[in-house]
């Protein structure tokens, strides 16, 4: 920082740098700049508090590429704009809301107005801090005291010792005759620059130390491993769900399962068929269908039957379903095997029962109620009948009429 | 200071000839010294202590409450059905707002050649980066699991989703992000070469450490200048399509739901002019007090702030006008929802807060149509308190209303803020005035540089064209145009 360079004890033994000369006011700065400009010389600049009006001709300063600059970050901050919201929403996670077009320019409009804007901005700051080689602490012009008005009412050129027509008698006597206030030369007094070392052995231990969960970030994606996956949020994994038959710390009879509210009843119990819907009558269960029996419902019973009961109970009922094979080999401690619905026990029971057991579920098997609708229970039912009556049957079955064409 | 105010008679209203900008006797010495004396005194004003420690504990009472919020869950607040927005979002609509002033006075008013602007747009531009700081505050902590905000970005994740691209709240995180940062950068830029005044002038090692890092070595050198102010206009340039755009994206939040209330086209131009209009109140808040505190007055004159009250009651005529044109709108649309949601923000169980918004932002600015009025200091303070109220209100309305009184009756409600809501509000307060009094403590508070060149030495010798100073071979003469 010039603040130490000036502390410098070297002071006037440094190489020189160059020559400075103050001038009273803009005024006197702008001619004095247009006599430095035509005399030729290259590696010189005016230095004010503000940016003098007309300082730009009369220094001969071209004007500067940073429209350019801001212009193509602008249209890249657009580009990746369109980009980002094509790409995301349309075509890697398609987001589809009320049917609406995937990709369509009026609802993308504002992000693209920002990021253009956003990445200007970025053109326009960090564009001009480039070009005027900024940040940089340390310049040799830095090391004259006076030069510091500069900040608040002086107004100095300098020309710099590396200027191909430099010579200091000749420059000192050109500027004596414009009038400043002073001139002097600079110099070189802290070549290695201004920011204390320890900056930098701190900056690049921080550095370092900003690698190391990148490149375990890196490790962990191109490695297996065999524990799960780390968890930073833990919240969703622990929640406070109730399970059946746990006891609730949550209300104050430690029940889970609520019993029914008071005043209140559930759409069944407003039955006002429990044949059909229960499969009872008088409380019994029903040993008759509620409804004529007939070739279609038989067929809908077969479909609904292949569907829902033939993966553990087989498509011949005999319990020997594609599940009900594969726990068997697996040999599954906790299975119940599917009940043989051929079997006699089942023969015997009630249609009520069978209808009930559909419904409500049996043993392990859980309940098909949700699922299967009341007249397609009924129809699975007569089919299970059918199942039975087909493998089970003896001759007596056939009528005697029909007897001749079995054999 | 304010002894030899009284003898310069720079308010004086002469059609005959432009009025001097600052103070006509000062030199560019006074400027640097004034406005880095703020910054370079041993010891702050006593009223700094006592307003920054005030503000300190309320910033700690704010991130106390946060703390409690992220532990226990947004419950801590009133949002409840049906009212789900409530005081976060009213308050991030108010602070956003206010953020507008700066940038407007930095860029629109640069652009069009407001040269009064440049003695107190450093001041309006950090107010503005300290109001979005406490804007974006709240929807951050309005998402609930605030560990997840990063949701809200486009960043590639395991679960290979992507934030919704159409929808205005995603619109929000850009426009205020946006915002902020070209905000944050315009500020610093502009900052740049007082910085460096600073560093020249500091004293302390770590000052001259601090400043001389920030100021980034800047010379003042004519071809720096040259970028500087090619790309300080190129910032305003791109500063005022964005500042207008800003508030119009927050009212999208509202005007693209479909509630009765929310769903109409007036409300991004509504959003923008109320926007302006609670930010000059904000800077006409901060600025009385603070140019007497630091001994600003010739450079912020009364002139300035009798500029930024004809704004105020301008920018409160369209609000006004805004709040008119939607009853207007209610009934032209022949909807029995809007008409009614308007009658009932009226006449309603809202209507004490409608009537504070309408009398805050629409009568008591009226004062300001008489001269003696907008250039005393106790009425000025008097009417800009109101319309911080005011425009607080108007969001509160705007959110709260519709959303209590929707299309279906069945979900009909009234919202009740929590004591955490009170507090939040109140506590953001507090980390405005926080960072807003260690501004006024540590940094160039007005922009010295830019103060200079409208001073008339900056001009005093002006020789017209280039060609004209080239045949000027008489070195040091001066000729006087």
């Amino acid at each position: 920082m010039q603040a130490s360079a000036n502390a410098d004890p070297k002071g006037e033994s440094a190489p020189v740098a160059g020559i400075l000369a103050e001038f009273d006011g803009p005024g006197a700065l702008k001619k004095a700049a247009v006599q430095i400009r035509d005399a030729g010389f290259t590696r010189w600049d005016c230095y004010s508090p503000f940016p003098v009006h007309g300082i730009d001709p009369a220094m001969g300063v071209r004007p500067t590429i940073l429209p350019w600059i801001i212009l193509g970050m602008g249209l890249t901050g657009l580009t990746i704009a369109t980009a980002l919201q094509w790409w995301t929403n349309g075509v890697d996670y398609p987001f589809l809301i009320s049917g609406k077009p995937l990709f369509g320019l009026p609802a993308n409009i504002p992000i693209m107005f920002e990021l253009t804007i956003l990445l200007s901005a970025f053109g326009a700051f960090f564009g001009a801090l480039i070009l005027n080689d900024l940040p940089k602490f340390y310049r040799p012009i830095f090391s004259s005291k006076r030069f510091k008005k500069v900040t608040d009412n002086g107004f100095f050129i300098g020309i710099e010792a590396s200027d191909p027509h430099y010579d200091s008698k000749k420059i000192q006597s050109l500027f004596r005759q414009m009038g400043p206030l002073s001139v002097e030369e600079f110099h070189d007094t802290d070549p290695q620059g201004a920011l204390p070392k320890a900056f930098f052995r701190v900056g690049i231990i921080l550095f370092l130390l900003g690698l190391i969960p990148l490149a375990l970030a890196l490790k962990s994606r191109h490695s297996t491993s065999s524990s799960p996956r780390w968890h930073f949020w833990r919240d969703m994994d622990f929640q406070p769900v109730a399970k059946a038959q746990r006891a609730s710390a949550f209300f104050p009879d430690g029940r889970v399962i609520r019993p029914q509210v008071e005043g209140t009843f559930a759409r069944e119990q407003a039955d006002d068929n429990p044949h059909l819907n229960q499969g009872r009558v008088n409380g019994k269960f029903a040993t008759t269908f509620p409804m004529k029996l007939s070739m279609e419902m038989l067929e809908r019973g077969k479909d609904r039957f292949d569907t829902y009961c033939a993966p553990c109970h087989g498509k011949d009922g005999r319990g020997q379903g594609l599940v009900a094979k594969r726990a068997s080999t697996l040999g599954e401690g906790t299975w119940v095997p599917p009940s043989n619905l051929v079997d006699p026990r089942i023969e015997k029971m009630p249609v009520g029962e069978i209808y009930q057991a559909i419904r409500y579920g049996v043993r392990n098997m859980p309940k098909y109620g949700p699922q299967i609708k009341v007249e397609d229970r009924w129809a699975i039912v007569a089919y299970i009948r059918a199942l039975q009556r087909s493998q089970n049957g003896t001759i007596k079955d056939v009528p005697e009429a029909d007897r001749g064409k079995l054999k | 200071m304010s002894n030899e105010l009284s003898s310069v008679d720079f308010l004086a209203d002469d059609p005959t000839q432009r009025a001097p900008l600052v103070s006509p006797d000062l030199e560019f010495k006074d400027v640097t010294e004034t406005v880095c004396g703020v910054a370079e005194k041993p010891r702050p004003p006593k009223a700094w202590y006592v307003a920054f420690g005030i503000s300190l504990a309320l910033t700690g009472m704010l991130f106390s409450m946060i703390a409690y919020l992220v532990i226990t869950g947004v419950g801590v607040w009133g949002n409840n059905s049906p009212a789900f927005w409530g005081f976060p979002i009213v308050n991030f609509v108010f602070w956003v707002g206010i953020g507008h002033a700066g940038t407007l006075i930095s860029a629109i008013l640069f652009l069009f050649r407001q040269k009064w602007r440049t003695s107190i747009n450093r001041f309006a531009e950090a107010m503005t980066i300290f109001a979005v700081v406490c804007a974006g505050l709240f929807p951050g902590i309005h998402v609930g699991r605030i560990w997840f905000a990063y949701w809200l970005f486009p960043i590639p994740n395991q679960m290979e989703m992507w934030p919704n691209f159409r929808s205005p709240l995603l619109w929000d995180v850009f426009a205020v992000g946006t915002y902020a940062t070209v905000s944050l950068l315009f500020w610093y830029f502009g900052m740049i070469p007082d910085l460096a005044s600073l560093r020249d002038r500091a004293k302390g090692k770590i000052a001259k450490l601090l400043y001389g890092i920030f100021s980034l070595g800047w010379s003042g050198s004519a071809r720096h200048w040259h970028r500087y102010e090619r790309a300080y206009l190129i910032l305003a340039a791109l500063a005022t399509p964005l500042v207008l755009s800003v508030h119009s994206v927050v009212s999208f939040d509202f005007a693209v739901a479909q509630l009765p209330g929310w769903h109409s086209t007036i409300l991004p131009p509504y959003f923008v002019a109320g926007a302006i209009f609670s930010g000059f109140a904000m800077v006409v808040t901060l600025m009385l007090p603070a140019r007497l505190l630091f001994g600003l007055e010739k450079i912020v004159t009364m002139r300035h702030i009798e500029n930024m009250n004809k704004v105020i009651l301008a920018t409160g005529m369209m609000v006004g006008y805004a709040y008119a044109m939607e009853f207007f709108i209610a009934w032209y649309s022949g909807s029995p929802s809007e008409r009614f949601v308007f009658i009932n923000r009226a006449f309603g169980n809202y209507a004490w807060a409608y009537w504070i918004m309408v009398s805050c932002n629409v009568f008591i600015p009226q004062l300001f149509w008489f001269k003696k009025l907008r250039r005393n200091p106790w009425v000025i303070m008097f009417v800009v308190l109101f319309v911080n109220v005011g425009m607080w209100f108007e969001r509160f309305v705007i959110a709260v209303t519709s959303l209590t009184r929707d299309f279906t009756p069945a979900s009909w409600g009234y919202f009740s803020p929590t004591w955490i809501d009170i507090g939040m509000l109140v506590g953001s307060f507090g980390l405005f005035f926080t960072l807003f009094l260690l501004f006024l403590r540590f940094l160039p508070i007005v922009a010295i540089s830019e103060v200079k060149g409208v001073m008339p030495q900056a001009h005093g010798h002006q020789d017209g064209g280039h060609g004209e100073v080239k045949e000027a071979a008489e070195a040091g003469a001066s000729t006087n145009s």
